[in-house]
């Protein structure tokens, strides 16, 4: 992105997201499925119509109907209840790796693209390493040796979050830095922290928050992925990877178990993708 | 427009130069990943010597199962015999089995190369069909399609889509065999030098057999095959609509070359580094996918082997995994990188 794209998506960012979103059918769409989980995570105790860990075993197994808009599962706790509470895991966790990893790689990106030099090769090749490690193998040797849950899973998939925003702010950041208006904020004596945080951070953000968009759809398949081989959220905590695997034993004569928490991974995945993918076409008129 | 060409020795000098940069970094990085899986089993709350020894040992016989893991030593010296110990392929003793964990992994290993490959293999070719047919008309009715697929291709989580595969073409229509590499063979007794079922059932020369091979990997190879196709297809499409806006191919279609003519004789020998590295990702990706698609499809590879061994909490099988997916994961990265230093002369300086 140049210099240009990236003072122009900032004024963008400030004056028309609504305007954006209503160029964007995709991001729209995205935003209100994103708007639904929130919501559900935010009222679940509201609006959920079961108790999600109370059993009714002479009620296990049972098909979707009035009472149990998806059923039961095999100990007779109602599916939809686990949904709604299965999203406050998912978004805590997602919330937990981008706080621990976003802030980390703007600070090393933006620190290599505007000091340049020896500094700038030295925590680039360190980004580059960090970028050929395996993400999901790690994050699964990390758990299963420390124990699942919630903090070990975040810390997991944080360590090898960092370094996409590292490049991402380095590229950026090493453009601005050749830009006139750095030069004439130095002339004004603006130097050195302020100047990294004042004046080159704010245009690497519209492209980091693309990133951060794609990352938190990723970071969902890989909690699901985790809980599905039993290294999520401890159970009876509702987990929506965990219920899958659930669903698994049964899952040729009761389909919809694994069936219904699948589609909430997929449609919550779904919706970061969407607004990754509105974001970046309304940020970048370069790709349509 | 071709580059202005320069002196022989110099071109060398700095390709060398790049060639010893590359060596370094894989270096780095593996060694990197030594590190960060020696750093997970030293504070693991799990006691190798008390596994060994048993919860009702006596004190005397506990120390003494210390001493013959090493555990006595200093961290750096047990560093040291950790990569000497890597170094000769020994990756430790599995808790559960009590075998060798390399061993065992070499026995698993073949049956994940083969899903991986076949995967790839259809997974680049329909990617990199979409991905031609998607930039042929940017913003048509072919290009949403390839948007949708790829967008759910993104965002589907490959457990899933395995599993509600298998219900359908295995258990509801009856298509295909069920999960598995082989179905157990009452009919048929074959040998398996190479561990690649494909492989395997052919040199067998029983036609059943193969067919058998064949039908067993169509589902785990097409899910696989899904979850790399989306970043394939849309990564290249991308590549090929900026190569498209070049001034060659309005050359070239002033010339009266047609639109498929340009995108394919053009512009796709042009992405091609974009291309590689791609399919190189999907490739990683596949490895990394592998642990979820062989646990649904109870493939017997080593992401199965990784699942069955964090079911049964055992460390070495669990580090010894990590440490050869992990370095299949940065070599076929590495290697990558190297292709396309050599396909496309703009990045070889």
């Amino acid at each position: 992105m140049s210099l240009d794209l990236a003072a122009d998506a900032v004024i963008q960012s400030r004056t028309g997201v609504l305007e954006g979103l209503r160029r964007s059918p995709t991001a729209l769409v995205g935003v209100i499925l994103l708007a639904i989980f929130l919501g559900a995570a935010a009222l679940a105790p509201l609006i959920a119509p079961y108790d999600p860990i109370a059993q009714d075993m002479a009620n296990r197994l049972a098909a979707p109907s009035w009472s149990h808009w998806l059923g039961t599962d095999g100990f007779g706790r109602d599916l939809l209840s686990r949904l709604i509470f299965g999203t406050r895991p998912t978004l805590g966790l997602i919330v937990l790796v981008t706080l621990a990893s976003l802030p980390f790689g703007l600070l090393i990106g933006v620190v290599a693209g505007a000091f340049g030099g020896w500094i700038e090769r030295i925590l680039m090749r360190l980004t580059d390493i960090g970028m050929a490690f395996p993400r999901l193998a790690l994050a699964l040797a990390f758990v299963a040796v420390f124990g699942p849950g919630m903090v070990n899973g975040a810390v997991a998939l944080a360590i090898t979050g960092w370094p996409a925003y590292a490049r991402l702010a380095r590229t950026e950041a090493s453009v601005i830095r050749h830009a006139d208006f750095i030069a004439a904020a130095e002339m004004g004596g603006i130097r050195g922290w302020r100047l990294l945080f004042g004046h080159i951070l704010p245009l690497v953000l519209p492209s980091a928050l693309v990133r951060m968009a794609l990352d938190m759809a990723g970071i969902i398949l890989a909690t699901a992925g985790l809980g599905f081989i039993g290294l999520g959220v401890q159970p009876p905590t509702p987990d929506w990877g965990g219920m899958v695997a659930d669903g698994t034993k049964v899952i040729f004569d009761q389909w919809w178990i694994a069936a219904a928490p699948g589609c909430a991974i997929l449609l919550a995945s779904l919706s970061f993708n969407l607004i990754a993918d509105g974001l970046r076409d309304i940020l970048d008129p370069r790709h349509d | 427009m071709a580059p202005p060409r320069r002196i022989g020795f110099r071109r060398g000098g700095r390709y060398l130069a790049s060639l010893i940069s590359w060596s370094l970094t894989l270096a780095v990085t593996l060694a990197g990943l030594v590190i960060f899986t020696f750093a997970l089993g030293e504070t693991s709350p799990a006691d190798p010597a008390l596994h060994l020894v048993g919860d009702h040992a006596t004190e005397d016989a506990y120390q003494a199962a210390r001493r013959s893991l090493g555990l006595d030593k200093p961290v750096t010296e047990r560093f040291g015999d950790y990569v000497v110990r890597l170094a000769h392929g020994d990756l430790g003793t599995s808790w559960s089995s009590a075998l060798p964990v390399a061993q065992e992994l070499s026995q698993v290993f073949p049956a994940t190369l083969e899903i991986s490959t076949v995967a790839l293999v259809i997974g680049a070719s329909l990617g990199l069909t979409l991905a031609v047919a998607a930039a042929y008309k940017p913003g048509g009715a072919v290009d949403a399609v390839v948007r949708i697929v790829s967008l759910l291709g993104y965002s589907v989580p490959i457990f899933w889509l395995g599993l509600l595969m298998l219900l359908l073409f295995y258990a509801r229509l009856n298509w295909t065999p069920g999960p598995g590499q082989l179905s157990d063979m009452i009919q048929y007794v074959i040998e398996r030098p190479t561990g690649l079922a494909l492989v395997d059932t052919w040199i067998s020369g029983e036609p059943g057999a193969f067919a058998d091979a064949v039908g067993h990997m169509i589902l785990p190879a097409f899910v696989l095959a899904f979850h790399i196709l989306a970043g394939i297809s849309r990564l290249v499409r991308a590549a090929l609509i900026t190569e498209l806006s070049k001034e060659y191919v309005l050359a070239a279609q002033a010339r009266g070359a047609g639109r498929l003519r340009v995108l394919l004789l053009h512009a796709l020998p042009n992405v091609s580094g974009i291309a590689v590295t791609v399919i190189a990702l999907g490739y990683t990706t596949l490895l990394e996918g592998a642990i979820f698609t062989e646990t649904v499809f109870a493939w017997p590879g080593i992401g199965r082997y990784m699942s069955t061994a964090v079911f049964a909490a055992d460390m070495p099988a669990i580090l010894g995994g990590t440490v050869v997916i992990g370095a299949a994961f940065v070599i076929v990265n590495a290697l990558a990188d190297l292709l396309v230093r050599r396909l496309d002369p703009r990045v070889r300086t």
